[in-house]
């Protein structure tokens, strides 16, 4: 049974907006009333997919489905793609441009802290094409 | 320790969302990038950075630390300020480096 059900649309290169998506949907958990942490770890998650969307995609659709089980979040961009999900995994390793250093991205920690604070992640991803992140956290 | 208590003894200047300055401190995260700090930080840290744009107060918010301080007189930029009192994230500005701060936070700490 779904609790509620949100769809975002990112905007590309837009990183006055980066992390409304996230920030909103933290709201509507709370007043769910869901664990801090399980909250905190879907915002993680959530704010990490949704930079990617921005630095490498030029945006996209989130949608996100909520159930007393678990939280499942769906990211779709039509961006470049990833040629080598295994690097792109590897903590330090990134592909920001140097404009977005410097606004404090490009750490290489987007995709391992994704993995880290969420219970299933799947990555589908075609060249030219763009790329699909599914994960889910589980409300224990 | 609370956000003015903080605040008064490393000699800073709370530069936003003073309303929240009763915010609880229990530890602290210094680190300029946000994947760090949205990753590591703990809820009511003192965040230390030189970064005060928007995506700063995003990162601070969903980390719900409990106030950033902004090292070496960093500046906050005008929406970042905007966010900050939106969300109830507080920040302080200091002329004291990051690794001044830290040492300062962790004597307050009892580090």
């Amino acid at each position: 049974m779904s609790l509620a059900t949100y769809r975002f649309e990112v905007p590309g290169d837009d990183f006055t907006r980066a992390g409304e998506a996230s920030g909103s949907l933290k709201r509507s958990l709370k007043k769910i009333g869901f664990d801090p942490d399980i909250i905190r770890r879907v915002s993680i998650a959530m704010y990490e997919a949704e930079i990617n969307m921005v630095i490498h995609a030029n945006g996209g659709v989130i949608d996100v489905e909520v159930s007393p089980q678990k939280i499942d979040i769906w990211f779709r961009d039509k961006g470049p793609g990833i040629p080598d999900i295994d690097l792109a995994m590897q903590e330090g390793y990134s592909t920001a441009p140097d404009n977005v250093r410097s606004l404090g991205f490009g750490a290489g920690m987007g995709l391992p802290n994704i993995k880290k604070y969420t219970d299933e992640m799947k990555i589908d991803t075609e060249i030219g094409v763009g790329t699909t992140v599914y994960i889910s956290v589980y409300a224990k | 320790m609370t956000v003015s208590q903080l605040c008064e003894s490393i000699g800073g200047k709370i530069i936003a969302a003073a309303d929240a300055s009763d915010n609880l401190i229990k530890g602290g995260y210094t680190c300029d990038f946000l994947s760090f700090v949205i990753g590591k930080a703990k809820s009511e840290d003192a965040w230390i950075t030189v970064i005060g744009n928007v995506n700063t107060i995003a990162v601070a918010s969903l980390a719900d630390v409990g106030c950033i301080i902004l090292a070496e007189d960093s500046p906050l930029d005008e929406d970042a300020k905007d966010k900050a009192e939106m969300v109830g994230i507080p920040v302080i500005s200091s002329s004291k480096n990051s690794f001044e701060l830290s040492v300062e936070l962790g004597k307050l700490l009892g580090m």
